[in-house]
């Protein structure tokens, strides 16, 4: 799975996808494959703030657990509800289904720190 | 591939909830090759077992295995074991990888028997099929008859043309053996166990997929259940403990610690809150620290998270609420009755 061009990534392999002032946050592809079969995913409140670099919560794989970082800061505005009952959503599509949270953006600039896709590869050294 | 005490060893190959499911449901492969073997040999040999082991290696029979453990003078593990005897002058032990040394030591630091301890984890390499397809896979194997081997008995005989030894036991609550090889044989006799249960979806299976088939099955783990601070009575396995036979290390320990002498005992649990209560994490209840979880994780089979917990004796009862303390939160759950599974008598 390739990741999308347009996303923004982590070196502790968080994407964000801007729209306006809205990032939406999960993890990528090399994340989840890493971790395995995910079974359990442990998500911020609507109306949490998170400043970046901030743990956002966590996902466990039948072996191991792993906090998320947020990606960028803002107020959660949204999480990924259908991930409590299907966690394995991150498995199978974690560049869309498995979407973890979406927030407002408080400083938009943030994401021009992030990676690109191709910087982000290079980084895993796929 | 992880680190595991020396060895290279995947933790999953095709996924654990994937090969977990092959073991309940049909048959997996485990290359447990980590595994530790010591042959006590001599006159003696016996006496020498039941002296530094907890069973009462005496009443085996030839042919046949047991768990056991053995301990230290104040009574807490230094590993739990499986005693093989071979004949009556002949025993070989499978222990723990990371204990092998300590183990041999501490046997021979026992020994004024007529009997010699052999350090021999160099001579076997060790492959276990599990799952109710597993007899069917490795028959295409060995001439041995293996539907007449019973449950923890073993027989030497020829694997895939090379002499081994085939155990009916197992580490994931399943049917299935454990066989010792010679370890230059043991990558094609690997390959060729794959092919013969190719037609019954076989899976090799890492060290993630051990892990949660004996947590179901209520199978101790060295470093997490048993510690050098853990006797087996607090473990729930005081019927691996034989104190009507003769005197062994740690007997007089645990005289102190049955009874009302017993202050905490291995409980299970299950969560009922949002979260999975993972090894060492802390247990309350009535909002007082009680205990500790020593295994814990997702069930694949049962479809719940739940774990292994050290108590206190009066509260290491089914049905009693506890909460465990998960990232600074408590998250709550109940004590349940072991093991979590059991296969069914077929």
């Amino acid at each position: 799975m390739s990741n999308p061009e347009q996303y923004r990534y982590t070196k502790e392999h968080e994407w964000v996808s801007v729209d306006g002032a809205t990032g939406t946050i999960g993890i990528t592809d090399h994340a989840q494959h890493e971790l395995g079969d995910i079974v359990f995913v442990d998500l911020p409140k609507v109306g949490t703030a998170l400043s970046k670099g901030q743990t956002l919560g966590s996902v466990e794989s039948v072996k191991a657990v792993s906090d998320i970082y947020a990606p960028v800061s803002g107020e959660v505005i949204e999480a990924n509800e259908k991930l409590s009952g299907n966690p394995e959503l991150l498995n199978s599509d974690p560049f869309a289904e498995g979407w973890l949270v979406k927030v407002k953006l408080s400083s938009p600039e943030e994401t021009k720190d992030l990676l690109t896709a191709a910087d982000y590869q290079t980084y895993i050294g796929a | 591939m992880v680190d595991f005490g020396g060895w290279h060893m995947p933790v999953q190959y095709s996924g654990i909830l994937d090969e977990h499911s092959s073991v309940r449901n049909s048959v997996g492969l485990f290359d447990v090759s980590h595994m530790g073997e010591i042959e006590i040999r001599g006159p003696e040999a016996v006496d020498l077992v039941e002296y530094v082991s907890t069973n009462a290696a005496r009443r085996l029979n030839i042919g046949q295995v047991h768990y056991s453990a053995l301990l230290y003078e104040h009574g807490g593990f230094v590993d739990d074991i499986l005693v093989h005897k071979v004949a009556d002058d002949h025993f070989f032990l499978c222990v723990n990888a990371s204990n092998q040394e300590k183990d041999f030591e501490h046997i021979q630091k026992h020994n004024r028997f007529r009997a010699t301890a052999e350090f021999v984890s160099d001579r076997y390499a060790q492959i276990a099929i599990q799952g109710p397809n597993a007899l069917a896979t490795l028959q295409k194997l060995t001439p041995a008859a293996l539907a007449f081997v019973k449950y923890y008995w073993f027989v030497d005989n020829e694997v895939s043309g090379v002499s081994g030894r085939i155990a009916r036991t197992g580490y994931t609550g399943e049917d299935g053996f454990e066989i010792y090889i010679p370890p230059s044989d043991a990558p094609r006799i690997w390959a060729e166990l794959l092919e013969a249960g190719q037609e019954f979806g076989i899976r090799p299976c890492g060290l993630g997929a051990r892990n949660t088939l004996r947590l179901e099955a209520k199978m101790a783990l060295y470093g997490h259940e048993l510690t050098a601070s853990i006797n087996p009575f607090e473990a729930d396995l005081g019927w691996i403990v034989k104190m009507d036979k003769s005197d062994f290390v740690g007997r007089s320990a645990l005289e102190k610690s049955t009874g009302s002498g017993l202050k905490r005992k291995l409980a299970g649990f299950e969560m009922t809150g949002r979260g999975i209560g993972r090894d060492g994490y802390e247990v309350w209840v009535d909002g007082t620290p009680a205990g500790w979880v020593s295994s814990g994780g997702p069930s694949p089979t049962l479809n719940k998270n739940i774990g292994l917990c050290y108590l206190p004796v009066e509260q290491a009862v089914p049905g009693v609420a506890i909460d465990v303390i998960i990232r600074a939160q408590p998250v709550s759950a109940v004590t349940v009755p072991l093991p979590f599974y059991k296969r069914a008598k077929r």
